[in-house]
């Protein structure tokens, strides 16, 4: 009630009522001026241009020794949610027809972290010994074998305790700490696929249960281990191997004729997760030794070497940025110039109305040009990149939407400023020069100054509004550096637009103020 | 209180060390072309701004209708003004210039081109306004301020580059406008157009009111009934004056100055006196004489006022 009354205050009715109008009649005036007509498609063009430049300097490829390059990137497995993931493991398995549960005791864990020299592939022949934190080694059940199959697992982690986790993203934290030895249980009833763990093999916790729709009456389960890259060496990551042994196996359920069955999953060349050997695996009486390199996780950059859906917008939009700043501060600052701001407010004394409809007006067409350019520029930039043999992260319908409507509103936040720029300072020349220092300026500085200070500097500024075009997702359960050079933006893309836009409301605000108390 | 008035009380406003309104009270009555005069600096932009709610007021208030312009809803139905002729965006044609207007008060397309018309513009309405004359400029000025088909009109400057013609058509119009009973107000400093034009006038100098009458009136009291008399026998012509209580000054050997009686009163007091005299002439003072005379030492208003004519 008082929240409405306020509201209504604020802006009287016959404010509210003029508004209309006034929108139309700032709208007439904009499309009558052929100069920022012509000045936003030649944005809109520019935007699209420059994208697909962007675009066609970024090749991937091999070349052979004698020079001779093909275009193309390592596989990267999907999930079936189109989500590109790692799934690179040693795997002994079964067939397991129906309901079933696998037991094990894990009996020890052990690691090795490549040391060779950065421009030869990992070897076994260049380690040290170390267990990557987020090494995994427990019991698996996958419907299939091939990569980027659902999957549930319980496992033991390097330095995560036990954890339960299924399809590369759902994860919960068991009960275990790291001391060894501990149990593992994986049960299947139907579709419902539970872990446990345990101390003693008798008392039981239960940890976290997956629904696998569609889960086939047979699958496999089995035991796996495998350790992820490490970063904590070098920005460029080591590949690492963990090697476990399980003990007192035991698989209740209708299992297979043929035995417990080894496979390297993920380990082949065309693979692009860098692993520490081929896998292994040994039995000695009735312990299992596994040793397994690789991840079963979401894919991250550095490791995939991929590019985003929007990764070629950023110049493009840059440029419109420029162009729509000259625009929206000169959609008011002429009429300063020429005096016109006088017949315009004798037309409609309630500046605010004015400043308002000016606001609509200039904010729909800056979205507009933001949003078409980055939905013909965006694919059209992925096309290329794909051609050229770079490998793209799938984009999700969500973020397809997120970088159109994103660019669409990074622009009319900020052209909403240069208006807003233009009314506190009302020349041309000052309100432009302000609106590229303060809403250009800091994205350049942020993006090509490393470490900390980029990074702050990208949260604080205005440039956060550029994370609309973050659309490449960080997993907790990959230590991966997630900086800016690797496509993850330090704030989510709805808050980078918040940061953007309460440097927006500033200048509004500011704005209506001085043209309320100003004389005309 | 009727649509068609201005009515402005005791406006006070400083820029600075500039008292540019000191007390400026006057009101624009229906029917009429109030002239609005003073020397530069005098405050007469800066008034007819307040009128339009551009510039706020130290003190005092002015209602248009008897009411203030922000509370005007589509002001430019109540009142039309043309305040620059400049104030346009030379890559815009002039039709579309209305255009925008029009749309802000909820009016059509159709209004603008009546509008054109009336103004005599229609050949040049859709090019830039960037090449318009000056004088078609003040046309198209006047074409907005007559799109709301308001009460009351405020001009500052019409005339400003207008040819001889378009001064003759401009009188014609206002003039019609006046007698349809809209209230007109019209600053200018060509005395001579607004003497044959203007009804009623309000002389300003230094931010205040210095004369508000009928143009009759004023110049009337400036002129003070003096009659000129050519007459060969001075002495005759003095002596029966001054029995008729009239006050007569010899200027040169056939020429009398009198003051106090009019010419008719002039005529009629040689003939039954049997003077001899060749001409009698009623002198009438000009309006601008008037201005001159009332504004006095412009010199003085025009050392501290130029920040008008900077803005």
């Amino acid at each position: 009630m008082t929240a409405s009354r306020a509201l209504r205050q604020l802006t009287s009715k016959s404010e509210r009522s003029h508004f209309g109008p006034v929108m139309w009649s700032e709208w007439v005036k904009f499309r009558t001026v052929r100069g920022w007509v012509i000045g936003l498609l030649v944005a809109a063009v520019l935007c699209v241009a420059f994208t697909l430049v962007v675009a066609n300097g970024n090749n991937q490829g091999t070349c052979t020794p004698n020079g001779v390059c093909t275009a193309g990137h390592p596989f990267v497995p999907t999930d079936p949610g189109g989500e590109a993931v790692a799934d690179s493991y040693e795997f002994v398995s079964q067939p397991l027809t129906g309901n079933g549960t696998l037991t094990a005791q894990v009996a020890s864990v052990s690691g090795l972290i490549s040391n060779g020299p950065s421009n030869q592939a990992p070897s076994l022949a260049h380690t040290q010994p170390g267990l990557e934190e987020w090494a995994k080694a427990g019991i698996l059940l996958t419907p299939d074998t091939i990569q980027g199959a659902p999957y549930a697992a319980i496992m033991t982690t390097g330095s995560h305790g036990t954890r339960f986790q299924y399809n590369y993203t759902h994860d919960q934290p068991g009960t275990m700490t790291n001391s060894l030895p501990h149990w593992l249980r994986l049960t299947r009833t139907g579709n419902t696929l539970t872990g446990y763990d345990s101390a003693n093999g008798t008392t039981w916790n239960q940890i976290g249960s997956a629904h696998l729709a569609g889960l086939p009456e047979t699958v496999h389960v089995g035991l796996f281990a495998t350790s992820p890259v490490s970063f904590k060496g070098s920005s460029g990551g080591e590949a690492t191997q963990a090697t476990a042994a399980f003990d007192r196996i035991t698989l209740n359920g209708r299992a297979g004729s043929h035995g417990w069955q080894a496979r390297s999953i993920g380990t082949s060349a065309k693979d692009y997760y860098p692993t520490l050997g081929a896998g292994g695996y040994h039995r000695s009486g009735s312990t299992f030794v596994l040793s397994g390199s690789g991840d079963i996780a979401l894919a991250v950059n550095p490791l995939a070497g991929g590019n985003t859906a929007s990764e070629s917008l950023w110049f493009g939009l840059l440029v419109a940025l420029v162009l729509l700043i000259v625009v929206g501060a000169m959609f008011v600052t002429v009429e300063y110039r020429r005096g016109l701001i006088r017949t315009t407010f004798t037309a409609t004394p309630q500046r605010g109305v004015v400043l308002a409809a000016k606001v609509v007006v200039i904010a729909a067409i800056a979205f507009a040009v933001g949003a078409l350019t980055a939905a013909v520029g965006g694919p059209l930039g992925v096309h290329i990149l794909n051609a050229n043999g770079n490998f793209v992260f799938p984009a999700t319908s969500l973020s397809k939407v997120q970088i159109v409507a994103g660019s669409g509103a990074l622009l009319a936040l900020t052209s909403i400023a240069a208006l807003a720029l233009g009314t506190i300072l009302r020349t041309s020349a000052a309100a432009i020069t302000t609106g590229i220092v303060v809403f250009v300026l800091p994205y350049i500085v942020s993006t090509s100054s490393a470490g900390a200070f980029g990074t702050w500097l990208f949260r604080l500024s205005p440039a956060a509004g550029f994370s609309v075009l973050g659309v490449l997702p960080r997993s907790a359960l990959v230590n991966a550096p997630y900086t800016m050079g690797n496509d993850y933006y330090p704030l989510a893309p709805w808050a980078g637009l918040a940061v953007l836009c309460a440097y927006t409301t500033l200048a509004v605000c500011i704005a209506a103020v001085l043209l309320r108390r100003r004389d005309a | 209180m009727s649509d068609a008035t201005i009515e402005v009380s005791g406006l006070r406003k400083r820029f600075g060390s500039t008292q540019a309104l000191d007390h400026m009270t006057f009101t624009v009555g229906p029917g009429r072309i109030t002239a609005f005069v003073g020397p530069n600096g005098a405050g007469k932009s800066t008034t007819i701004r307040v009128i339009l709610g551009l510039d706020a007021p130290d003190q005092g208030h002015a209602l248009v209708g008897g009411q203030r312009y922000q509370q005007l809803r589509h002001p430019l139905r109540h009142v039309g003004a043309l305040v620059d002729a400049d104030s346009l965006q030379p890559s815009r044609t002039g039709r579309n210039h209305l255009l925008w207007m029009a749309r802000s008060q909820k009016m059509t397309a159709g209004r603008v081109d009546e509008v054109i018309d009336l103004v005599g513009l229609p050949s040049a309405a859709r090019r830039k306004a960037g090449g318009f004359s000056l004088g078609m400029r003040q046309r198209l000025g006047i074409a907005a301020a007559m799109l709301g088909d308001p009460p009351v009109l405020i001009l500052d400057e019409p005339f400003n580059g207008m040819d001889p013609e378009g001064i003759i058509w401009i009188r014609r119009f206002l003039r019609s406008l006046a007698a349809e009973g809209r209230a007109i107000l019209v600053s200018s400093h060509l005395m001579g157009e607004l003497q044959d034009m203007a009804d009623h006038v309000v002389v300003i100098g230094r931010g205040r009111v210095l004369a508000d009458a009928t143009v009759e009136d004023l110049v009337a009291r400036a002129s003070g009934d003096q009659v000129l008399l050519r007459t060969p026998s001075l002495t005759e012509a003095t002596k029966a004056l001054k029995r008729a209580r009239a006050v007569a000054t010899v200027i040169d050997t056939n020429t009398l100055a009198v003051s106090g009686i009019g010419a008719q009163r002039v005529v009629e007091v040689l003939g039954q006196a049997g003077v001899a005299f060749s001409e009698v002439t009623a002198q009438r003072a000009t309006l601008e004489d008037v201005y001159l005379q009332l504004t006095g030492g412009a010199a003085e208003f025009q050392a501290g006022g130029n920040r008008e004519a900077q803005r």
